[in-house]
Formats: C-alpha cells, structure tokens, sequence
C-alpha cells in the first residue's frame, strides 16, 4: 500500500483515540467540579492536572486564559488552536480519511463524515444546555461506532494494522500519561504513596480509564494506588493498560513483518519493552520510581511511533 | 429574455407528454409535492453523509458544498440516444486523430483546412509533445462532451473537453441515490445501467498501457489532494477501479522509470490518469513552483516508460477556437459526414465576424476561448446595458481571445423547485472512453441552471445536476 495512505491511517486512528481520551479526561474534571465544598485552590489544582494529564498545559499558558473550569474545558474540546483538542482531532481523523477514503469502508467513512458534520451542533447544545456529559457521552460513542466499523468491516491486510498501530501506540502513551499526572497532584509532598488519598479521587481515576468496574471485579476492594498502577501498567486482561496496548502492538507489527517479510527497529524496541512490561513486578516499579518508570516509557513509545515511520511511511 | 418558446423534453407545445416522459408524467401528477420535498431532503441527506460534495474556496463559508441534486430525473428515449452516441464515437475518435496528426505530421494544417497559426501559435499546444508517441495513437482517453438540445432533433455539441473532464461520479452516484430513493419507479422503466464505467474505465486505461509492460499494468489516479474541488470524484474513480489515489509527493522517477512510495517500498507505476493540469505535472519541464508534480515525469513519458491519460497536450482538441473545425476533421480523417452539429460560431479574431458581434451583442452568448466553468463568459440577452458595454471593450481589447455564439434556446426538463415543478434549462455532459476500442456507458451528467430562465448551469454558477436516464428499446 502507499506510504501516505499507511501514515493516514495511522494518525486517522490516533486522532480518534485521542478525542475519546480527552473527553474521558474532562468527565473525569467535570465529576471533580461537582464535588460539594471544593476549595478554589483544589478546583484549579484539578482543573491545571487535566491540562497536563492532557499534555496541553503549555499551549494553555502561553493563551494567556486562566485557569478555570470552562477555559479549559473550551481548550479541550473545541478550541480550533490547540491542535490537541476534540475539535482539532475529529477535524484531522476526517482530513486524513477523506484523504485515504479508498482504504476506508463505507461505515468508517460515513462515521467520521457524521461525527464532524455535527460537532458544532453537539457542542453549541452542550453549551446551550449546561449539559457537557452528554458532549462527552457523544464523542465516546461516536469513537466507539468507529472502532465497532473498524473491526466489524475493514479487510484484515496491512492497512487494518497500521490503524490499529495508532490506536494502541495513542492509548499507551495516554495512560502512561494520566498515571503519571495523578500520582503527583493526588500525593500531598512528603506523604507515602497510597497514604492519605481521597477515595474519591481514586475512582475518577479509574473511570477516565473506563476502569471502575474492571477493578471492582478483578481485585474486589477499594481502589488501591498501587494496584491502580498495577492494573494499568502490568494487567494483560485490561485494554487500556500499558502492557495490553504493547501485547496488541506487537502482534500487529509481527502480522506486518510476516506479509512484508522484512523486520525493522521499530519491532525491536515494541519487542523489548513488552518483555520488559511481561516480566515486570508491581513493587520494584514502586521501588525504583512511578515517575521514572512512566517517564521512560512515554519516551520510548514515542521512539516507536518515529520508527514505525521511519520503517514503513518513508515520505520523500 | 428571447427563451420564452424553449423545447420542453416532457411536455410539447400542445400540452401532449412526449413518450419516454410518460411513465414519470403521470408519477408526476399521482406525487404530492411534501412526498417530494422530503424526499429531496433524504437526498441530501445522503449525499453529505457520503461526502459528496465540491469545495469552493475563496467565497467564504463552508468551502465543502453539495451541488445541489434535483429528484427529477431526465429521460432519453433508446432512438435519440444511439444517435447521440454513434456521433459522439465518430467526434472523438476525429478528435483523437487530430491530435496525433498535430503533433507528427500535422497533415491537417498541410492540407490547410486549419490555419496552421491557429494550432502552433495557440498555447494549448504543447511544443514538447512534437514527435512524441503514446500508446495507441490514444490522447484524450476520457473525453466529455457537452450537449444541448434545443428542439426535437436538435442536439448540438456546445464544447469538448478532452483534458480531464469531470463530472462522471454524478453520473454514478445520483444513479445510486435516485435507485435508493424511488425503487419503484426503477422497476416501472426500463433504465440502462451505468454501474460499468469503473470497469470500464480501468479496462481502457490499462490497454494504453506503455507496450514495454510486463504482466498486469499498475494504473493510480493522481489527484492534486483533498483541497482540489473535484477530490471527491477523483477517490470515488480510483475506488471503483480498485487501484491507488496518489498525490505527487508520492511517486518519484528513478532510472527514468515512476515509482510509488509504498510500505514495502518502490512499486513501478504504468499508468497514471491523473487529474493534475499539464502545467503542474513536472516542476522541471513546465511550472517551476508546482508542488503537486512529479519531477522528471515527463521525461519518463516521453521516453514511453509511463503512460499519462489524458495525454499532455491534448488541451489542444479543446480550445474553442479549434471548436468551429471539429466537423471539418471529422470530415478530413474519416471521410464521414459529422453526425452532430456544432453550434454556429462566430470567431471574434476575424474582422467581420468581430463587427457582427459587437452588433448583436444583446443576442449573443461570449466566451474566453481559454475560459472554462462558465467563468468570463457573456450571456447577451441576461446581460445590462452597461456590462455588455464593459464587455465590448474587452472584446475590442484582445479579439482572438473570445468566440461568441447564438444565445441557444436549451431544451427544459421538469425540475423540482421551491415552487413546486417547473422547466428548468438543462444540457449533457457524456463520457467517450477511448482506449483499442471506444467505450460509453448509456448515460451522462444531465447539469440543470436551477434559476428560473438561467441558462448556466456550472455548479460553480448554481447550477445542479439530475440523473439521466436512458430508455432501453
């Protein structure tokens, strides 16, 4: 296939599983903002870790807007100019598809033609109305309708997986990212990890993960920060978690490299950090550094994103 | 205006339903207008789900618009359409052959039935194609040429377009949506299909492949990118064929051969029909500025490596100043008698006839001879005092520039407006597909000026589009 129409569809998934990420993000700042009593001080404290959980903290800043809830929630969602928005996103899934239209089948296509056709509708009644959940409600729909289009439709050759690439190479650096944002706010400074944390706080973690449910289920007691990090991190069974996102991106690399019959560096680096995610314990992340271990995995899932360009998307 | 006694397809003068119109007359006459209205909205309704839609910048607004599609179709009796497409087999294969012949032995102009000024002064003709040959002697593989009809028999061709006509996804998809929309009234007519015209195209595409292929030729379209107005039409072919939707960035030339970038690599390229105007095909050979070629393609094609459909050059069959000769070639390569007429033109270069048009004015359709989308152009009798006037100055200004012709009387089809039925202006735009054989497809673009008594039908002006139907015996 052409390299541009495998780039497409790459970011084309991207965009879409950054604009159900984002609005998982502002739901969970929205619950925050109805918590009775909340502090000024805590609101914005929230409303600041939902820009960085978000990585548009520095786009913010240099707008000049201040921090509060519907700045930011207009910054995210429907801001033409912050190229990470809902908006932005949903605008450029719909560019890159309508220009590799001929690798999408018709329901993938006429979900992101609708999608875009009635955001700005959504969003005014969303305003209108005061009802933001159900904007939000509409956008995890609507990236799930694709991603129900995706699989129930598309033909299962190379284009299905550089799609899928993007999607799985997105959700992990998403969830490394709100993990890695959360563990700092939640933690007053000198307190131990999991020591004095707002339970409250713990399930909205959970629920930007669409996790709440899963977690009651899997380990049957209250959310926990060091079994949170664990069923994010090292819990196959889990989606979102990072090594279910690197077990996804692996097989789909290995499905490239036997049709293409080549392997490249980006199968070494997926193939080395999920051995290292297979073979991880819970404690010695904690031991040696959340942070650090988050930090350095953001950094190398980025490597592979670069590398899977480099390897298959040479554009002159 | 001059149009009041225009020839209506469905309804003769005497109030009598012409016969092809009578299945969809009296469907006509049992369909509430509300059934109508909503099922024109379902029609657009589908149209931009499906993204079909032009883009018009520069205007302001939503650059992505539909154009708009009325639910009436216009029906062509089985007789008028053979005449129709045995001229128009007859008129492009003329074309085809005035377009190698200008470009090798250029017998025509020779033989003096061109002046030869007209062709080597003219800048649609392209020096760099002297000598060179393509495949099958073909030039203009998809060609569209516009019709118009003004009385029972009258059908006129009013413009060629043998560069790279478009339109033919509208053929495709207001076939579909009209299927969608009124199965039944499909199942009370007999309608030629047009579904084959992907296949059909692929077929012609691939037999003018460079002779030195081996195996299956590889054919792409390329397309100037999602911002071009016809992009929607331009995946929509490359879909029905089955084959890749590239943009310059993508293909490279190597070895004198044309690659594209793929995932596994560079993969040769045969056959490009490509939907990129001459002058931006090769930053090396013409527009130095263009981004949206490939450099040293032309060498590659010149040197029968690859094959570009329509051929570069082929601009020149299509000037309007080359127009008024058509049936003189017709005439010259094939010793036949034109089966369609031209419409009568008045060539603006020529003393007298440039007199006669400054007089009549007010009668007169004007047009840029390099003009096309009804862009520049001069409709006499629509036209105020004061813009004829403006016009007759820049007609003075640059004479050869412009040809004029009779404000046609074009034919009316019933036409669903806000006001409910009503005639409204129409022409036709069929496709001649031109490869070892000529190829059609039983249809055509119908266009139809949606303004009471306008008589353009550009999309660009207003105008919209109808599904045609064509009658089987």
């Amino acid at each position: 296939m052409l390299s541009r129409t495998a780039n497409n569809l790459y970011w084309l998934s991207r965009y879409m599983e950054r604009a159900e990420n984002f609005a998982r993000i502002l739901e969970v700042a929205d619950r925050m903002s109805m918590m009775p009593g909340a502090a000024s001080d805590a609101q914005q404290s929230e409303w600041w870790s939902t820009l960085m959980t978000s990585g548009c903290a520095e786009a913010f800043e240099e707008s000049g807007l201040r921090v509060e809830g519907p700045m930011v929630t207009e910054f995210l969602a429907r801001n033409p100019e912050n190229p990470s928005s809902i908006y932005s996103s949903i605008r450029q899934a719909r560019e890159n598809g309508r220009a590799v239209r001929t690798s999408l089948t018709m329901e993938m296509w006429e979900c992101l033609n609708d999608t875009w056709l009635s955001f700005d509708q959504r969003w005014t009644d969303a305003r209108r109305y005061g009802e933001l959940r159900s904007f939000l409600d509409w956008i995890k729909e609507r990236s799930t309708v694709f991603r129900g289009g995706l699989y129930g439709t598309m033909l299962r050759d190379d284009a299905f997986d550089f799609a899928r690439l993007g999607t799985y190479v997105e959700r992990a650096d998403n969830t490394a990212r709100i993990l890695d944002v959360k563990y700092h706010v939640l933690l007053p400074e000198g307190e131990e990890v999991g020591g004095g944390v707002d339970y409250f706080q713990w399930t909205s973690l959970l629920r930007a993960f669409s996790a709440l449910g899963s977690y009651h289920y899997l380990y049957r007691e209250n959310p926990k920060p060091w079994k949170i990090a664990e069923l994010m991190i090292l819990r196959r069974e889990m989606p979102r978690s990072l090594i279910g996102c690197y077990q996804q991106t692996v097989s789909h690399l290995d499905r490239l490299a036997e049709a293409y019959g080549s392997r490249h560096e980006c199968h070494r680096i997926a193939g080395q950090v999920y051995s290292q995610l297979q073979f991880a314990d819970a404690n010695d992340i904690f031991q040696s550094g959340l942070h650090e271990f988050l930090s350095d995995f953001i950094v190398r899932n980025n490597r592979l994103g670069n590398e899977v360009a480099r390897s298959y998307m040479f554009l002159g | 205006m001059v149009l009041a006694k225009a020839f209506d397809e469905m309804t003769l003068a005497g109030g009598a339903c012409r016969d092809a119109y009578k299945g969809l007359s009296q469907w006509l006459q049992w369909t509430p207008t509300d059934f109508l209205r909503m099922k024109r909205q379902e029609a657009d309704v589908l149209f931009r789900r499906l993204g079909i839609t032009f883009a018009v910048y520069g205007e302001g607004g939503d650059p992505e618009r539909l154009i708009p599609f009325d639910i009436i179709p216009r029906v062509l009796s089985a007789p008028e359409w053979q005449r129709m497409e045995d001229g128009l087999r007859q008129r492009v294969k003329a074309l085809n052959m005035f377009l190698n012949d200008v470009y090798h032995d250029q017998e025509i102009l020779k033989a003096g039935i061109i002046p030869e000024k007209l062709v080597l002064n003219n800048s649609s003709y392209l020096p760099e194609m002297q000598g060179v040959d393509v495949p099958g002697n073909v030039y203009s593989h998809i060609a569209g040429i516009d019709m118009v009809r003004v009385g029972e028999d009258d059908f006129y061709v009013l413009e060629d377009n043998c560069r790279t006509p478009s339109g033919v996804s509208y053929m495709l998809e207001n076939r579909e949506v009209m299927m969608r929309l009124f199965p039944a009234l499909f199942a009370e007519h007999r309608i030629a299909p047009v579904d084959s015209y992907g296949d059909a195209l692929l077929d012609t595409l691939k037999e003018c492949a460079p002779p030195k292929t081996t195996g299956d030729p590889t054919v792409v379209v390329l397309t100037p990118g999602i911002y071009n107005s016809a992009y929607f039409e331009h995946s929509f072919l490359a879909d029905q064929m089955g084959v890749e939707l590239v943009e310059g960035p993508d293909l490279f030339v190597d070895d004198g051969k044309v690659f594209m970038r793929t995932t596994q690599g560079p993969q040769k390229v045969d056959v490009i029909y490509r939907r990129i105007d001459d002058t931006f095909l090769d930053p090396l050979t013409f527009d130095p500025n263009s981004v949206l070629g490939v450099p040293g393609i032309m060498n590659a094609y010149r040197s029968g490596q690859v094959t570009l459909a329509n051929a570069v050059g082929a601009g020149i069959a299509d000037d309007k100043a080359i127009y008024t000769y058509v049936p003189d070639m017709i005439k010259f390569y094939l010793g036949e008698e034109p089966i369609l007429k031209n419409v009568p033109t008045y060539k603006c270069g020529e003393a007298d006839d440039l007199a006669y048009v400054l007089d009549n004015l007010a009668e007169l359709v004007v047009k840029e001879v390099h003009g096309s989308g009804g862009y520049g152009m001069l409709v006499g009798p629509a036209a105020s005092k004061q813009e004829r006037e403006d016009y007759a100055e820049r007609l003075k200004a640059a004479p050869d520039e412009f040809i004029a012709q009779p404000t046609l009387a074009l034919s009316t089809c019933p036409t669903f407006v806000e006001s409910g039925v009503a005639p409204r202006h129409v022409d036709f735009r069929p496709f001649v597909l031109s490869g070892k054989d000529i190829r059609m497809v039983k249809g055509g673009l119908t266009r139809v000026a949606l303004r009471d008594g306008s008589l353009v039908v550009n999309s660009s002006q207003g105008g919209g589009t109808k599904d045609t139907w064509v009658l089987e015996e």
